[in-house]
């Protein structure tokens, strides 16, 4: 039995009862790993040794029937792992090993999952394609010529490869949701709020979430429910209760009104996502579904305020990256001769070499958009469009349970073909509102184009209504077998 | 709007980020095609519309004024570039 292809719920089965070990689940992967990960390059970091001897440990004194026992899970590179190397896939984080765990880290091991390694992302999440890791790129399982989406890249093509069981990711802008549609996987973005964001290093504090990418819809509402509930440390986590999302998952949606928003079937879509999207929505009709077309207005506009707000909130957090605390330091640079304080040298040469092109990119536009003259029009004006995105939202959530959707327009692009960032920017056009009004989404398979590339269904719902978009995408996943 | 290399070189300089001549020519000339696209924004009537700062219109969350365990000087130290004693060493500065 080739342990890899088997989903968390019956390894989790076969470990409970005793019919093979955490061991042994580990092992398969770690094997996996290291036959496929030389083609993919989805994993950053990994130490067999310890992984195992915790799976070891588990085996002898540790409590098999947790919810997550003996369950290997692979994390994003931006979430903090107690004395793990955490670099956010980027140069200036070169070395640091964080002196604390994340919550959802916390959480996972007291569940019994044993910690794979760290995967590969964009630089600090910002990007769409895993490009620009200081790592190199991470390659699509299903295409090694093209990229893996991002900038969950690495977690996306690691469970996709079958070299994880299932991984943690972060969402921004589309950045769990896009590469699992990329990479034939489903991933879930919480509402914002649900998990805490305590160790996980921030992009846009307003917009990020940590959520899972996993094999199926059952796997990810179990982890979800683990990940989820308040976090004292994190002062942006809800005390809303947090449901068994995986006992509850029902494949019965009668009834169910759906939404399904005009603008995101506009802008240069593929025609076959387009088509087996329609195919879809036509099988949830069949099933009881009502689904009725709609309009979320203000979608035009979510790019535009998205890449004022995101990059000016991640301007802010990354200037603590200034060679003083942790991560690189370059002490000097001979161009800056004509700068008089050292301080500020010191600042300069170690940014400058330490982040690369997009940061850059995002820093200049984020403290162009806040700098004294411009943070009206910019900044403050796009605060005030995404309160009428929300509101788009909300009016339709008092009509609909759940708004379906492409997850993104077009499949999986080849690796190097985005040279304009501002076309990158345009492959998050379906993903970005979820983030902006603060509502869950998920993205399931919902087949693949001519080339045999994965394409992604995206489903939305209000605020903390998680169980009902799993539900749908519980159903659209039955009905695609 | 158009913005000049001078003002994408002052922005550099407020982010602490050093651009070379080649970063600017690329860096302008990208982010004025960002911008043009951002302009969108402005046909938008925002009059009497409240910004959005957070979706979940947190109020502020305090925590009891007691002392609890937090990281040791070492740990807080460990990855530091350069420290001394319980320090942090930086560079001069005036």
């Amino acid at each position: 039995m080739d342990l890899t292809r088997l989903t968390a719920f019956q390894l989790r089965d076969l470990i409970s009862s005793g019919k093979i070990t955490a061991k042994e689940t580990t092992k398969a992967y770690l094997d996996k790993i290291t036959v496929t990960d030389k083609n993919i390059n989805a994993y950053v970091f990994i130490d067999p040794e310890k992984t195992l001897k915790k799976a070891t440990e588990l085996d002898k004194k540790g409590n098999l029937n947790l919810k997550l026992a003996g369950l290997p899970i692979a994390i994003k590179d931006n979430i903090c792992v107690k004395d793990e190397p955490t670099t956010c896939s980027s140069n200036i984080l070169s070395g640091f090993k964080p002196p604390y765990d994340a919550t959802v880290i916390e959480l996972l091991e007291k569940n019994g999952a044993i910690l794979l390694g760290k995967t590969n992302m964009d630089e600090f999440a910002f990007g769409s394609s895993c490009e620009t890791s200081c790592y190199g790129v991470t390659k699509n399982p299903y295409d090694a010529t093209r990229v893996p989406g991002g900038s969950s890249g690495g977690s996306a093509a690691a469970v996709g490869s079958e070299e994880a069981l299932w991984a943690l990711g972060s969402d921004t802008g589309g950045s769990i949701r896009q590469p699992a549609s990329l990479c034939n996987v489903v991933g879930l973005k919480p509402t914002y709020g649900r998990v805490s964001r305590y160790g996980l290093i921030a992009f846009a504090s307003s917009l990020d979430q940590i959520g899972p990418l996993t094999r199926d819809v059952k796997d990810a509402a179990l982890l979800l429910e683990v990940l989820s509930g308040f976090d004292p440390k994190d002062s942006t986590s809800s005390e809303e209760t947090v449901p068994e999302f995986s006992k509850k998952l029902t494949h019965e949606i009668k009834g169910i009104k759906i939404g399904v928003p005009e603008e995101y079937f506009s802008e240069g879509i593929d025609s076959k996502i387009k088509e087996r999207i329609e195919f879809i929505l036509g099988q949830l009709k069949k099933e009881g579904a009502k689904v009725e077309r709609m309009n979320l207005p203000h979608t035009e506009y979510a790019i535009s305020c998205y890449y004022i707000i995101a990059p000016s909130e991640a301007s802010s957090n990354l200037a603590r990256y200034d060679g003083v605390q942790y991560g690189l330091r370059v002490a000097d640079n001979q161009l800056l001769k004509n700068v008089k304080n050292p301080m500020i040298r010191m600042y300069l040469a170690t940014r400058s070499a330490g982040f690369g092109a997009e940061a850059k990119r995002r820093m200049l536009l984020g403290t162009y958009s806040l700098s004294s003259g411009y943070y009206e029009a910019y900044y403050l004006r796009a605060a005030k469009v995404r309160t009428l995105i929300k509101n788009d939202f909300q009016e339709a959530f008092k009509k609909y349970d759940c708004i379906i959707s492409p997850t993104t327009p077009a499949a999986a692009f080849r690796i190097g073909e985005k040279t304009d960032p501002l076309q990158m920017y345009l492959s998050d056009i379906f993903t970005i509102p979820a983030n902006l009004a603060g509502i869950p989404a998920i993205s399931v398979s919902a087949g693949t184009t001519q080339n045999n590339l994965p394409i992604g269904i995206q489903i939305m719902a209000d605020f903390f209504q998680e169980q009902k978009m799993l539900n749908t995408a519980y159903l659209i996943e039955k009905l695609q077998k | 709007m158009q913005i000049s290399k001078e003002i994408v070189s002052h922005t550099g300089h407020l982010a602490r980020l050093h651009l070379s001549d080649d970063e600017l020519e690329l860096y302008s000339s990208q982010l004025n095609k960002i911008l043009e696209y951002i302009e969108k924004l402005k046909k938008i009537d925002i009059t009497n519309i409240a910004p959005t700062f957070n979706v979940l219109n947190l109020k502020n969350v305090l925590r009891v004024d007691t002392v609890r365990p937090s990281l040791t000087s070492e740990e807080a130290l460990k990855n530091a570039p350069d420290k001394q004693d319980n320090f942090f060493v930086v560079p001069k500065v005036y």
